[in-house]
Formats: structure tokens, sequence, C-alpha cells
């Protein structure tokens, strides 16, 4: 069987550049994470009826449905306004909440000023690898959930939700 | 028209390739072991197999007089683009947000 490098996976990264100083830019991304975000990307089981990312380390990024209930989603590992944060990506497969930071992705988000008054936003998803238990593991007989499959199945499960 | 990313769906929808993949998680298989505790006949296996490498979601290789299936390790790639596509749409969010707030503030 072919082995997986657990850097196999190389990061999705993206950026944009906005009218905003950083800290302008970093508090509408965060604090005001709702205006923005796209009611289509939420894991709960009724419709999105806000967004939230709690400013600070270890803080939630949680969404609260129609239906009462609440979606955690991810959490914050590193909290540096108004320069950079990172989130724990704790999705599984099942749309569910995915405890557990060593089969959770991050995302790491950085605002860098241009100079020019605007900002810079760059944004990597990365450690894709993790979400499950990669070929290497598998190999060893580990019998893991979470697997890579199961990424395509949140692939799945994101298209049916949208279409 | 069936794109690739369709393919991949098609091939997730249906429980027993989900239960084909979840086996083969674990390891590399000859459809025999893969068929083993599955409610299905063998031929059905090897058929659910063939979905699964159009998919691009299984690839098969010679091992002696047999074939071994295992996950194809390149399925990442279309999982790349999906979170490509799911930033991009985020992030053309924000950016029209802030123009938003902008414009607002010039008022």
């Amino acid at each position: 069987m072919t082995a997986i490098a657990d850097n196999e996976v190389a990061p999705v990264q993206k950026s944009v550049t906005v009218r905003a100083t950083p800290e302008r830019a970093f508090q509408v991304f965060t604090r005001e994470f709702d205006s923005w975000w796209p009611r289509s990307h939420h894991i709960g089981k009724s419709p999105l009826k806000r967004a939230i990312v709690e400013e600070k380390a270890g803080g939630r990024c949680y969404s609260e449905q129609e239906d009462g209930t609440e979606c955690d989603w991810g959490s914050i590992l590193v909290w540096e306004p108004p320069r950079r944060f990172v989130l724990a990506w704790q999705i599984t497969h099942e749309w569910g909440y995915q405890p557990d930071l060593a089969k959770s992705s991050e995302v790491e988000i950085r605002f860098t000023p241009t100079g020019d008054g605007r900002t810079r936003v760059d944004l990597e998803h990365r450690h894709f690898e993790r979400h499950g238990a990669g070929a290497a593991t598998m190999r060893a007989g580990v019998a893991a959930p979470g697997g890579w499959s199961d990424l395509l199945g949140l692939f799945a499960a994101q298209v049916e939700k949208t279409s | 028209m069936t794109t690739y990313r369709d393919s991949q769906l098609d091939a997730l929808g249906d429980r027993t390739r989900r239960a084909i993949l979840a086996k083969l998680r674990r390891g590399p298989l000859p459809v025999v072991d893969i068929a083993k505790g599955l409610p299905v006949s063998r031929p059905a296996v090897s058929q659910h197999l063939k979905v699964l490498q159009e998919a691009k979601l299984v690839v098969a290789r010679p091992e002696g007089n047999r074939r071994l299936y295992e996950l194809d390790p390149n399925g990442f790639s279309s999982l790349r683009e999906y979170f490509d596509e799911y930033w991009g749409v985020a992030l053309i969010a924000f950016k029209r947000r802030i123009e938003q707030l902008a414009s607002e503030d010039e008022a």
C-alpha cells in the first residue's frame, strides 16, 4: 500500500484584499462573523440562525440554529488580534462535532496591512490528513474512525445540502 | 453531464459502497474479503468496486493471481478542491461585507 506522509495533503490557501485596516478587518471577521458568513456553511439540522466566534484562545466557534440547538464546529487555537488567529476545524463526516483536536484540521487567518490603508487576508486550511487515519496508519492496521473517505462524506453532505 | 465530482457523490450515495470504503480504511483487501459480512453477492461487490474505481475512490492492483483493492490516495485532491471552493465563497462574502461597511462610512 502506498504510504501517505502526514504532510502529503497540501493546504488550501486563499487570499483576499479588503478596504479596511487590519484591526477593522479582524473585527469583522471574528466579532461580526455572523454578518458575512455564508448561510449555507453550517452543520446544523435546521437553518442557521447565528454564527459565533468567541474572541479568545480556547473560544468556541459555533452556530445557533433555528430549532434552538447549538452546533460547535471549531475552537480558537491561537488568538493574536489584529494580525492572526488559528482555529481547529472540528467537523466529522456525519456533520457532527469532533472533540479530538488530533483529528481536526486547522485554519489560520492572517491580516497584513498593504500600506495603502487596505489589508490582505490570507487563509490557510491545513492538516487535512488529520481527519483521516492516513494510509500509513491504516497500513499499521489501526482501525480509526474518521478516515479520509469520511471527509468525502462531508463533501457529499455539503453538496447535497447546498444543491 | 456527470462530472467527476458527481460521480464521487453517486458512489458515496450507496450504503454498500460506504461499507466497502469503511473496510478498505483498514488496508488493502481482495474481493473475497471485502464481500465477507456484506449482505450482497460477490458479483454485486465487484460491481460496486467498479463504480468506486470509476469515481477514483478506490484503486486495484494485481498481487499474484488476485487483485487487491485499496483507497485511492488521490481522493484527497477532490477534497482540496472542495475546500478551495468553500473558502473562496466565504472570503468573497467577507470582502463584500467589508466593502459594504466602507461605503457606509463614506456616505
